[in-house]
């Protein structure tokens, strides 16, 4: 009977074990999906300009130097949230963002950029099969770009000051050595 | 959260839901009453296809395409909702992914070619069947490991249950037995 004494203990032990697992799924975000692009080069693209814009968004305005591609729409709400952000990034003039705009219809993205000021260098419009080439599954997502032109980072939902700070930034910095 | 939200509150204010417990429905079955009703529910049940998010306007006119492209969608998953297929998932970005899906069998592409791009921009999270990889051993190995675990305890378990078991007795022991199941039966017998 001693034995099979440390039988007992086992539901205790596999009760502790599930626990710990769960306790510790809870702090997995579930939302955040790891991206299949990152230190792939970017995908080949060629997007015409918003309505009104005399430049489109390339996938050549890439090469040869550290940038961040953000894609957004007038559509989405966390955007207008991330909006502020990243017009605060461009005047430091730290790094280069480009945008695409996702599936923004008529004048809509031409008109978000009017009433919410442009930290974009480039603009491109997107029907929705540039987004899908950058596995893009929800706006606003945002990708740190290498001087070789190769996705580094990818950052899925709208970006804070301390997202800036804490990891933006300390790699554009590391990628700019 | 939302949508849990609105689930729950209804749950808690319609009264209208215990109309048609199974009980109720097994009592009128055995009635012999709800044979028509019983016989309509099954004939629905079996006639009508699942309902699809696939438009019209998305389809291949050539059967045979479209049919694959029916194959290649229920394989791959709705980023946006997670659990649906893009076949079953009406998001923006399903439709967008139902039409390249098409866009690539009209270019000629296999159904894995197919997969295969689509896997290459959202990776392994896409496919609604896991690959057998590296990091996924345990996701489909464990099965298999906890059933060997099982059998393992139930060999322990019987092989213990054998030893414990008391060795048959000796001549000796046997003859004593016998002599206090005698003693036993005598005042009966007198009686």
């Amino acid at each position: 009977m001693n034995q099979r004494r440390w039988l007992f203990i086992l539901p205790v032990a596999g009760f502790a074990l599930m626990a710990a697992g769960f306790y510790i799924g809870l702090g997995i975000d579930q939302t955040v999906l790891p991206s299949a692009l990152i230190d792939e080069p970017a995908p080949k693209f060629e997007l015409p300009p918003l309505p009104g814009a005399e430049q489109g968004f390339s996938s050549a305005d890439l090469q040869g130097h550290v940038s961040l591609v953000n894609t957004f729409a007038s559509w989405c709400i966390p955007c207008r949230m991330e909006h502020p952000v990243l017009n605060t990034l461009a005047q430091t003039k730290r790094v280069p963002i480009y945008g695409i705009d996702y599936k923004d219809k008529g004048e809509a993205g031409a008109d978000w950029i009017k009433t919410l000021g442009n930290p974009y260098t480039k603009v491109g419009a997107d029907t929705g099969r540039v987004g899908i080439d950058w596995g893009v599954y929800g706006v606003p997502e945002t990708f740190v770009v290498d001087r070789a032109g190769r996705i580094r980072y990818k950052h899925v939902g709208p970006l804070t000051e301390e997202d800036i700070q804490r990891t933006i930034l300390p790699l554009v910095a590391k990628l700019d050595k | 959260m939302m949508f849990w939200k609105k689930c729950h509150r209804e749950e808690r204010s319609d009264e209208a839901i215990p109309q048609w417990t199974l009980a109720r429905l097994l009592r009128f079955a055995r009635n012999g009453r709800a044979f028509l009703p019983l016989l309509f529910l099954l004939v629905t049940i079996v006639t009508t296809a699942p309902a699809y998010a696939v438009r019209p306007d998305e389809m291949l006119p050539d059967p045979a395409l479209e049919a694959r492209a029916r194959e290649v969608g229920q394989e791959l998953r709705c980023l946006v909702c997670r659990n649906q297929s893009i076949d079953d998932s009406d998001a923006d970005l399903a439709h967008d992914l139902r039409v390249l899906v098409r866009d690539r069998i009209k270019a000629g592409d296999s159904n894995n070619q197919v997969v295969a791009y689509i896997r290459a921009r959202y990776g392994d999270f896409v496919l609604l069947r896991p690959p057998f990889e590296l990091d996924t051993v345990l996701l489909w190995g464990g099965p298999a490991l906890i059933l060997l675990l099982g059998a393992f305890g139930i060999h322990r378990y019987y092989r213990h249950r054998r030893r414990d078991e008391p060795p048959p007795l000796s001549a000796e022991e046997r003859r004593r037995l016998k002599s206090v199941l005698d003693a036993a039966a005598e005042p009966e017998a007198r009686a």
